[in-house]
């Protein structure tokens, strides 16, 4: 295809993106609007921009592309990622927001009231932030190169330089419109090319698969698949939960009511926008296509032809460098916000240093690393999430006996063999039967090792309960219409 | 707990010379065994952490917690069970509903909008048990 549709729609992206952010510039002012917006974000916008942070360049353009390769077993992520909001919304979302907290290092001081409890959650969020950040700046280089040749650090260093510019200039309120923005960007971008590529698929007289194609059968494709499928389960429905960039976007609910509502419309839009990569993957069966993430780009050019088919591709690939841009904007606030406050004691012109350490760290990476397949890394950033943060945040609102030592204990156990079973793959692979099986999903084993951890030694050590677990109690379940001490514990950093 | 004594003598006499309260009526059945009516406002005990205080606010957190408890078993039962579903009746993993195959039709379709459904039966019934709990609250 000839790259000029492809550049503009790249260019109308980005310049959108900038524009939308700049109008945040002016209402901006103090910190508390850099971190979370100051708390007036409604329902709907909240949620959109909890949509478009989330579906990254795994889900727009990977998940596709990995039920193109593996067949029906990979349908599970997809879904996992939607579930993994109702576990959040049962067991997290109101009493998190209630706890007043901004950032996953900020909940773990104010419930378990310990520095070093708070430190080592901040190191667990910038290495999962990392983690997640990396395989998008890759991805965007990948696309970048597929539409217009140019080398791969081109697209990543164009994403990189967006969000910065981004952070820097606006905060959190104007990566919130931008988010939201992005959203509807994405669903569009799928679901137009969607309706056209079926109007051709009916008119071709709806091919189908071969009968008995194993592809399409579950529990089929890779070793072991029963405990993949499983690990993959437990990874994606609880590490939800634990990602950094997801959680720093409840805090800019009013109350808990609210935040709960905001989570329900957040499954509700991911629900509509997972419905459709399966059909990608299964179309793309069909007509045969390469099993790799280009799916979702090439279908469109595959099945209708001409200008339309370019411009098709040309807004799917829009679609793709707003994942890029949105995942990485909400990724990179939440490393700045922590690293902000932790490293260097909080204010804005911290923030700002820190979003260019946040952003440039990644890039090298992605530069320096070798290609990845971008749904084993996020899936191992879901899987440390899952293992460190699931049950700190669990336990801590649901059980009073909780300890300070047992929290720190569950962390570091669950997040080190985590993390370490991820570098294992990514560094020394690959691997065969079961090692390569239990290393690459590491959730089936280490998150109950984690619970595990953190429960026995809190029972062991009953006199390291935080002292003031009974007011952070009231604080985190009551709802807030009702007038109660709800101790004086705020944030640092306002 | 003088302090307690003091302020429900205050409330009594200052009741006491409240002009409009209706008439003292004989009732036919005179309710003893009622419970009588806490004299402060429950929120106090709960900021004073009194005993009465903790079980309020164990009976909130129990009943939340209850009720998200019940909602991940669902949820574990419906998505721990379908790869068992799968595994131990191999026929499900090739049968076909409206000519889509049985998985696709389930992983890729039903199941959001039954997320969404299951959702929205939780936060109703969470914020209806949040309401109860604040009534609780304010019949002082």
């Amino acid at each position: 295809m000839s790259p000029a549709y492809g550049v503009t729609a790249v260019v109308l992206v980005l310049l959108a993106a900038v524009l939308i952010g700049a109008f945040g510039i002016r209402v901006s002012r103090t910190t508390s609007d850099f971190y979370v917006a100051s708390r007036t974000v409604s329902p709907l916008w909240n949620a959109s921009a909890i949509g478009g942070e989330y579906l990254s360049a795994a889900s727009f353009l990977g998940v596709a592309g990995l039920i193109l390769t593996y067949g029906a077993d990979m349908l599970w992520l997809p879904v996992g990622w939607t579930g993994g909001y109702l576990v959040l919304l049962v067991l997290v979302s109101a009493p998190l927001r209630r706890s007043g907290a901004y950032t996953l290092p900020d909940f773990a001081e104010a419930r378990l009231e310990s520095m070093v409890v708070r430190r080592a959650s901040s190191v667990l969020v910038v290495l999962i932030g990392w983690l997640y950040l990396m395989p998008q700046f890759q991805s965007a280089g990948l696309v970048f190169r597929t539409v217009t040749g140019a080398p791969t650090w081109a697209g990543g260093l164009l994403v990189a330089v967006v969000v910065a510019l981004n952070v820097l200039s606006g905060g959190m309120r104007s990566i919130t419109f931008v988010q939201a923005f992005q959203y509807w960007i994405k669903l569009t971008a799928l679901a137009v090319p969607l309706v056209f590529i079926l109007i051709a698929w009916r008119s071709g007289g709806s091919p189908g698969l071969p009968p008995g194609d194993p592809w399409a059968l579950p529990l089929h494709g890779r070793e072991h698949p029963v405990y993949a499928t499983y690990s993959l389960i437990m990874a994606t429905f609880l590490g939800t939960m634990g990602l950094p960039h997801v959680l720093v976007r409840f805090y800019t609910n009013p109350d808990g009511r609210a935040a709960r509502r905001t989570t329900l419309l957040v499954l509700t839009l991911l629900g509509a926008f997972y419905l459709m990569p399966a059909v990608y993957g299964y179309l793309g069966r069909v007509y045969g296509l390469p099993a790799t993430d280009a799916v979702v780009l090439t279908l469109p050019g595959r099945l209708v032809g001409g200008t339309a088919g370019e411009l098709l591709t040309a807004l799917v690939t829009a679609g793709a460098f707003a994942a890029f841009l949105s995942t990485s904007s909400g990724l990179a606030v939440s490393v700045a916000g922590v690293i902000a406050q932790d490293l260097t004691g909080g204010g804005v012109r911290p923030f700002r240093r820190s979003t260019l350490l946040a952003v440039t760290v990644p890039f090298v990476l992605a530069c320096v690393a070798r290609p990845l397949p971008v749904a084993d890394v996020v899936g191992l950033a879901f899987a440390v999430a899952a293992s460190s943060f699931c049950p700190l945040l669990v336990l801590g609102i649901w059980w009073r006996r909780l300890t300070t030592v047992g929290a720190l204990a569950g962390l570091l156990v669950g997040g080190g063999l985590a993390c370490a079973a991820g570098v294992a793959t990514i560094v020394g692979g690959p691997y065969s039967g079961w090692k390569e099986a239990l290393l690459a999903q590491p959730a089936a084993w280490s998150v109950p090792i984690s619970f595990a951890v953190m429960i026995v030694v809190s029972l062991l050590t009953p006199s390291r309960v935080p002292r003031n677990v009974a007011r952070t109690m009231v604080r985190l379940h009551t709802p807030e219409t009702l007038d109660v001490d709800r101790g004086d514990w705020r944030p640092r950093s306002v | 707990m003088t302090e307690k004594r003091i302020s429900d003598l205050l409330r009594v006499s200052r009741s006491a010379a409240d002009a409009d309260r209706p008439r003292r009526v004989v009732v036919t059945s005179p309710r003893t065994a009622a419970a009588r009516r806490p004299r402060r406002p429950l929120t106090t005990e709960i900021d004073e952490q009194t005993r009465l205080g903790e079980v309020y606010m164990v009976s909130l957190v129990r009943t939340q917690f209850r009720l998200a408890l019940f909602v991940c078993t669902v949820l574990g039962c419906v998505v721990g069970g379908l790869p068992l579903l799968f595994l131990l009746v191999p026929e499900l993993r090739s049968a076909e509903l409206l000519g889509v195959p049985l998985p696709w039709l389930v992983l890729a379709g039903l199941i959001y909008p039954a997320f969404v459904v299951g959702a929205w039966l939780y936060v109703r019934q969470a914020e209806r048990n949040e309401r109860h709990f604040a009534e609780l609250m304010d019949q002082e």
